[in-house]
């Protein structure tokens, strides 16, 4: 754990960009998180990220809590604010003023497009995501089935994930996954 | 916000009979939709301020958050800022936001210090890696809901295509998302200008 004035400062600018990139929400920042948290600068391995996946998974709230805990991870608890804080400061900021000025916005032309053309690279994001995590460390065939499962699963039923989460933690201890 | 809005129609004045939140009813209700919120927050807060307390109507929710969907950052982060905003200014903010992240933070905190005494120990390895794998799974499920619209319409191969090139370059090749997105979007943003 490394709380000194260097790491907090990277750990506030690496996330306060990262959150200027991240349209629609906080998973399609999950890749990018990967490269630079893992790649970059070591702060966390492979499997140690996965986990930090899902921990974020297991904690109820926003998908965007997993930067706490990347922060955490890194500075403890004053790292876990830190990137919370560089995460949300930016964006809520320019949300608020947006908000503000939304009235003006509506029907223009340029409004429609950019939220147009902004859905496809949210879900090409949102995919890349999903890929990040399952190729990380400790994935053998049997989880790619847990995996492949859930997809089928929360795909064609409306069930709480949780139930699934739950299912998949089970099979996990048991030591079938 | 409310004051500039255009003409109020029938639905919205029925949503001005609710009285407008408290800071701690602000507060309250930000911390409830992020307690309750497992693998993702968007049912409960419309539950919450559409169906249980009425301080916005269907329409505007769904305006609202298609608005928070197109900033930057997370989409249920924006929309607590713009909420609380509406209603009590810049605390309102505040407390909303406070109340999103505070009891989740606190929370994750706890999980991570347990995580860091007993990561190693097998059978929490296992049930991570168990987890981790749904997870994984859930999220594809999720791609392909938000998909299923872009890939019915026939009408264009462009979205499709800007999903697949984004999802590679930064799934397959691993890619910055900086130099990524800075291609990609003004491509995307341009092609649907253009099909508008």
């Amino acid at each position: 754990m490394r709380s000194d004035v260097g790491t907090l400062l990277t750990l506030a600018g690496f996330f306060a960009v990262l959150s200027l990139f991240s349209v629609g929400g906080g998973n399609s920042a999950v890749p990018e998180m990967h490269r630079y948290a893992v790649d970059v600068q070591h702060w966390l391995t492979d499997r140690q990220f996965a986990d930090t996946f899902a921990l974020a998974q297991l904690t109820p709230g926003p998908n965007l809590i997993i930067v706490a805990l990347v922060g955490f991870h890194v500075a403890g608890v004053l790292g876990a604010v830190v990137a919370m804080l560089a995460m949300c400061g930016p964006t809520g900021i320019a949300a608020y003023y947006v908000g503000r000025a939304s009235e003006r916005f509506k029907g223009k032309i340029w409004h429609t497009a950019v939220s147009r053309g902004l859905v496809p690279v949210t879900i090409g994001l949102t995919a890349a995501s999903a890929t990040v995590i399952a190729t990380s460390a400790d994935y053998g065939w049997t989880a790619a089935a847990v995996t492949a499962a859930t997809a089928i699963i929360c795909y064609f039923f409306r069930i709480n994930p949780i139930w699934v989460f739950a299912a998949a933690a089970a099979l996990g201890v048991a030591g079938i996954v | 916000m409310n004051d500039s809005s255009p003409v109020p129609r029938a639905a919205e004045r029925l949503a001005v009979a609710a009285p407008p939140p408290s800071l701690l009813e602000l507060f309250i209700a930000f911390a409830t939709i992020a307690l309750c919120g497992f693998g993702g927050v968007l049912a409960w807060s419309r539950r919450m301020m559409v169906e249980e307390r009425g301080w916005m109507t269907p329409e505007q929710f769904n305006e609202t958050y298609a608005l928070c969907s197109m900033l930057p950052g997370g989409n249920i982060l924006n929309f607590s800022v713009i909420f609380g905003s509406r209603f009590r200014g810049v605390p309102g903010a505040l407390v909303a936001i406070a109340g999103l992240l505070g009891p989740p933070m606190l929370l994750i905190m706890i999980i991570g210090t347990i995580y860091a005494h007993y990561g190693d120990a097998p059978a929490l390895r296992r049930m991570l890696t168990g987890i981790a794998s749904a997870a994984a799974g859930l999220m594809m499920a999720t791609v392909a809901k938000m998909a299923r619209p872009l890939f019915a319409s026939r009408r264009s191969m462009a979205a499709p295509v800007v999903a697949i090139a984004t999802f590679a370059a930064i799934g397959i090749v691993h890619w910055p998302l900086p130099l990524v997105l800075a291609a990609i979007i003004p491509i995307s943003i341009g092609v649907a200008w253009v099909r508008l």
